[in-house]
């Protein structure tokens, strides 16, 4: 069963050398108990476009397609047998990475 | 056995069993909602058939194999119905073993998946009223003044989050456990509160229905965790507080508070069942929780012959270990009103105003900086806190207590 985790920012900064370093070695943990599908950082919302090609023609605008204070800034695809674990392993993320998450099953 | 016998038993198996049955299907079919279904459609076919055929010797197992073999049925029509897929999953996405150990029921795994952390607190309510205790939809919806058609939706959407998230159906480890039975004793708890202070401005202020119903499912999970101090003490507390129930409104429906309350109108054999509980934790000797702490404050209140009997230092006590377990503003207004009682109105009325950024909103806060103004004679300023009490409160019983205090001011 696979696991969206959403990395909830209500700050601007990017992570601290510190949480930087406190993932990386949460990463490895997961990498060696066998959770660890793909993990990765996002640029700041300012740097998004939306595409919207549903019409005539494609729609290119500028910005995030939703205008709110927090906002994604990263993610980890887990592997987990049920969400007790998938909880778990977030429980641990959110202090290691010092954000709020998400844990969402994929389909 | 007469019809109206019949009737009896099943509406005793019905309680008996149907967590059961429900508890049993959802593991062997991993599958909430047809474990439901089929439990009730097992339920139907005894109310038809038992009349007529006598009620089976084993009730439970047979109630069981008629839901178990409905279940198969639907699976089997749905399948020919194109649905191979779901017949697979459903068939082979069995719960993996697990060892058994003392606590290892599917009741229980029952209850925990009811009041799994990831479900919203109403969802858990009414999640654990239907599949737990076997309240209808229409039961539950009147229990809690909802429209029907919203609280089948709610109850609809928590069995999809459940299948869907995977929140799994077992007993927490060791190690979870003290915080998820803390999660099921506040789903128990809520459930006794809305019976014992219900809410709505047409409801009946004492729904004596839900407080039952808290208490039964308390002794279940009672059985299946019988060395946890704080189901025990949940217990002790709820038959401690309904014990009194009969004496808490007058025929008119006005609250009648603790110390005005005709003491031989409560009932001796809850009485007597919640202090032993509470005597049983005490000889223990281990470090009581919250609700061992409401138990034996409540045992001391229902101890006193008369309310000016009241070992008021003791009650104090409890509530500074309570303060230091639970720092709530609640709890420190409740300590207040036993402080009024050992020391004098003044103190406690200082008290209760530290609170007011925290209670400002909540009419016990009110009613009870109320009740301090008026016993110091300062009328006015009750006449007002009685007024926004009154406006906050939701309970019918309460109201009218309010209201007759407040009129009787000179």
């Amino acid at each position: 069963m696979h696991y969206l985790v959403s990395v909830i920012d209500d700050t601007a900064g990017l992570a601290t050398d510190e949480e930087m370093a406190a993932i990386h070695e949460f990463n490895d943990r997961l990498r060696e108990a066998g959770n660890w599908i793909f993990a990765g950082g996002l640029a700041d919302p300012s740097s998004a476009t939306v595409v919207d090609n549903r019409g005539d023609e494609p729609l290119i605008t500028d910005g995030p397609f939703l205008e709110s204070k927090e906002h994604l800034a990263g993610f980890w695809i887990l592997e987990a047998a049920d969400l007790d674990e998938a909880l778990a392993l977030a429980t641990e993320g959110s202090k290691v990475c010092n954000r709020k998450l998400e844990v969402r099953p994929f389909l | 056995m007469s019809r109206g016998d019949v009737q009896q038993a099943i509406t005793q198996v019905f309680h008996d069993e149907w967590a059961r049955v429900v508890a049993t299907l959802a593991r062997r079919l991993g599958d909430l909602d047809l474990a439901e279904d089929s439990a009730a459609e097992a339920f139907a076919a005894a109310v038809e058939r038992w009349p007529a055929d006598s009620v089976p010797p084993n009730p439970g197992a047979w109630l069981t194999t008629t839901a178990y073999r409905k279940a198969i049925d639907r699976i089997r029509r749905e399948a020919k119905r194109g649905d191979k897929q779901a017949e697979a999953q459903m068939l082979f996405e069995d719960v993996p073993a697990q060892p058994l150990g003392a606590i290892d029921d599917d009741r229980l795994r029952l209850i925990f998946t009811c009041c799994h952390s990831a479900l919203s607190m109403e969802a858990r309510v009414a999640l654990t009223l239907r599949l737990v205790a076997g309240l209808t939809v229409p039961e539950i919806s009147r229990a809690f003044l909802v429209q029907e058609s919203t609280m089948g939706q709610r109850i609809t959407r928590a069995k999809s989050k459940i299948k869907t998230a995977r929140i799994p159906y077992r007993v927490p480890s060791a190690a979870d456990l003290p915080a998820r039975v803390s999660g099921v004793l506040a789903v128990l708890f809520l459930v006794f509160n809305e019976g014992y202070l219900a809410t709505g401005c047409d409801a009946d202020p004492v729904r004596p229905d839900l407080t039952a119903e808290a208490i039964r499912l308390t002794r279940l999970v009672r059985t299946l965790l019988p060395e946890d101090g704080e189901v025990i003490g949940l217990l002790a507390l709820m038959l401690l507080t309904e014990a009194r129930r009969a004496a808490r409104v007058t025929a008119d429906g006005e609250l009648i508070t603790l110390d005005e309350q005709n003491r031989g109108a409560w009932d001796a054999a809850l009485l007597a069942e919640g202090h032993r509980l509470v005597r049983e934790r005490l000889a223990t000797g281990t470090a009581p929780g919250r609700y061992q702490l409401l138990a034996a404050i409540n045992a001391v209140h229902t101890s006193a012959r008369r309310a000016e009997d009241t070992d008021w230092s003791l009650v104090v006590g409890l509530y500074d270990r309570l303060v230091r377990l639970d720092p709530s503003p609640i709890i420190a207004l409740n300590r207040a009103v036993a402080i009024a009682e050992r020391d004098d109105p003044a103190v406690a009325l200082a008290a209760v105003e530290r609170l007011k950024d925290s209670l400002g909103g909540y009419h016990a806060y009110h009613a009870t900086r109320a009740d301090l103004l008026r016993r110091l004679d300062r009328c006015e300023a009750a006449r007002a806190a009685y007024d926004r009490a009154i406006e906050l409160a939701g309970n019918t019983a309460e109201i009218a207590h309010l209201t007759r205090r407040r009129d009787e001011l000179p």
